[in-house]
């Protein structure tokens, strides 16, 4: 009997004793980037009930591998609309995993707005590039909100300043996605020159561009490859720098 | 003048309040009690899931490939190492009892606290043991599919790339956080196993037990997402009634916030858990399953035997 009365009692200690450090934790959490999004009630439509159960209790890192799956399968069908909402389905389960933000950017930037451009049930082209540019801004929205959740991970502003350079063709925005790509750790080291090149390419920042590659050029041989020669030759012809001023490009580079 | 030994049936041996010895016995005993329930067969399933997964996903990028089996296995063994916890745990007072092996314990001189945590102890080990062996696998099943990817990226990866891009593989790979993340595993299933003690303690039957702690498990999963929606996402003009704030005060005090305990997803992903946090949260696991298992021994104390 005494056990019984006292057990409550002990146990309502315990809960308001581990308030203190439960939010405390979740505010290191926070804090590290590390308290993961709650699974949103919203989910409920996009998800079966056994998977929104599964989900609510712990496993939605395989709930969305499972989606993910099915986002391959809508792919291979070029269901673009299905996969679109599986896509928003992974990427809410696990907010945190960059490889399912960065697949989705380019599922959509790159896979679905060539078919969108290539749809032979589209007569008219500018509908047709409307569709394809609808395909490239979901892309992009992907890898911003991605970005948001994952703001230390370089990927996906790689991935970024591809999309920008390659379907947006905007070398500003793309230059400074690589140069934020290049200043975070882990980055590969071909985002400076990239950013680089980028800004090499638009209009009014060509001194600035100049500055830049030259402080690559002198940095030694790792930085130099054609590309990095080819913007230099563009840039000085483009400046009027004088002979004298030049770099001093190797022969036969 | 003789002298006597230990051994000497003559000298009464003074007994001792709490004995590491007689706890490890319970504790052993108990494990092999479970370990010929054949519990290991599940390792069989656990191997079908991880070589499974990595196979099903040959097709996607090498990164989507780790990032699945990675979040396959480890969700395994999130689930087997918590069935485990549960089952294991909700049968060990009704067997004891159905088969008297109870009585035979306790009318030597052995504490109930220390009946209990040698229980509990046989418990803990068998989820270490069967979280090492499923590391181990996860591990080998890993480490073939990196030296199967390695091979593709250095035959088809240009020399000056080659270096980015073995780095990028090895990073998607092996990280230090994901034996963090195994070891909050075994955390989390040592609380469910502590609170399924807890409930067996006073529950009539294993069924019940089961029940209530799967509700519970739930309950500490679901109680993060509920407060947020309740308490951040309701639309504006809808506040939270006094009822639902001393319901929500109620789940928050008497159950365990498990998201909390949720390192896993981040490890998967290729996040480094700091090693800080990783210990706060252990902290606040041993504080559960320390309490829930002294709440145990005061139901288990007062029980009619």
């Amino acid at each position: 009997m005494r056990a019984r009365l006292l057990a409550p009692v002990l146990l309502l200690g315990f809960g308001f004793a581990k308030l203190a450090p439960e939010s405390l934790l979740t505010r290191v959490r926070q804090s590290a980037n590390l308290h993961t999004a709650p699974v949103q009630i919203s989910l409920r439509q996009n998800l079966s009930q056994m998977g929104f159960l599964a989900a609510l209790s712990g496993f939605r890192a395989v709930v969305a591998d499972l989606l993910w799956i099915q986002a391959h399968t809508a792919w291979e069908n070029t269901d673009w609309g299905r996969m679109k909402l599986l896509l928003d389905t992974v990427t809410a389960l696990q907010p945190r995993a960059v490889v399912f933000w960065d697949g989705a950017a380019w599922h959509m930037a790159w896979n679905a707005s060539v078919s969108a451009l290539e749809n032979p049930a589209q007569p008219r082209l500018a509908l047709r590039v409307k569709a394809q540019r609808e395909f490239f801004r979901l892309g992009e929205d992907f890898l911003l909100r991605g970005i948001q959740n994952n703001p230390g991970r370089q990927e996906l502003y790689n991935r970024l300043g591809m999309l920008y350079r390659d379907k947006f063709e905007d070398h500003a925005r793309a230059s400074d996605a690589f140069a934020a790509c290049a200043a975070l750790p882990n980055a590969p080291s071909y985002a400076r020159r990239f950013a680089a090149y980028e800004l090499s390419r638009v209009p009014g920042r060509e001194a600035e561009a100049y500055q830049t590659l030259k402080k690559l050029f002198l940095e030694g041989e790792k930085n130099w490859l054609p590309t990095l020669f080819n913007r230099i030759r563009f840039l000085e012809e483009k400046l009027n720098v004088r002979p004298d001023e030049r770099l001093r490009i190797p022969e036969g580079r | 003048m003789p002298t006597s030994t230990p051994l000497d049936p003559s000298v009464p041996v003074r007994h001792r309040w709490f004995s590491p010895a007689r706890l490890l016995a319970i504790a052993s005993n108990t494990l092999l009690e479970l370990v010929r329930q054949k519990v290991f067969y599940f390792l069989l399933l656990f191997a079908l899931l991880s070589i499974g997964s990595s196979l099903l996903v040959v097709q996607f990028t090498f990164q989507q490939q780790f990032q699945v089996l990675k979040d396959v296995s480890l969700g395994a063994m999130s689930i087997f190492s918590w069935l485990l916890a549960v089952l294991a745990t909700a049968q060990l007072l009704p067997r004891d009892l159905e088969d008297r092996t109870l009585y035979t314990i306790l009318a030597k001189p052995v504490p109930r606290f220390e009946y209990l945590l040698g229980k509990l102890g046989g418990v803990l080990l068998l989820l270490a043991l069967s979280l090492a062996l499923m590391s181990a696998l996860f591990a080998g099943v890993l480490a073939w599919r990196e030296q199967t990817q390695l091979a593709l990226i250095q035959a088809a990866t240009p020399p000056e790339d080659l270096e980015a891009a073995v780095q990028a593989l090895r990073a998607s790979t092996f990280t230090p956080s994901l034996g963090l993340a195994i070891l909050t595993i075994f955390l989390r299933a040592a609380i469910c196993a502590s609170l399924t003690l807890l409930i067996s303690s006073f529950a009539t039957s294993s069924i019940f037990t089961v029940i209530v702690s799967v509700i519970a498990y739930i309950i500490g999963h679901i109680q993060p997402v509920a407060r947020d929606y309740w308490l951040h996402s309701l639309p504006a003009g809808q506040g939270v009634s006094p009822l639902v704030q001393v319901f929500l005060g109620f789940v928050a005090l008497f159950f365990p916030d498990f998201q909390l305990f949720n390192l896993v997803d981040e490890a998967a992903a290729g996040n480094t858990i700091p090693f800080p946090l990783f210990a706060q949260t252990s902290a606040l696991g041993l504080g559960y399953a320390m309490v829930y298992t002294f709440l145990a021994y005061l139901f288990f104390s007062q029980k009619e035997l």
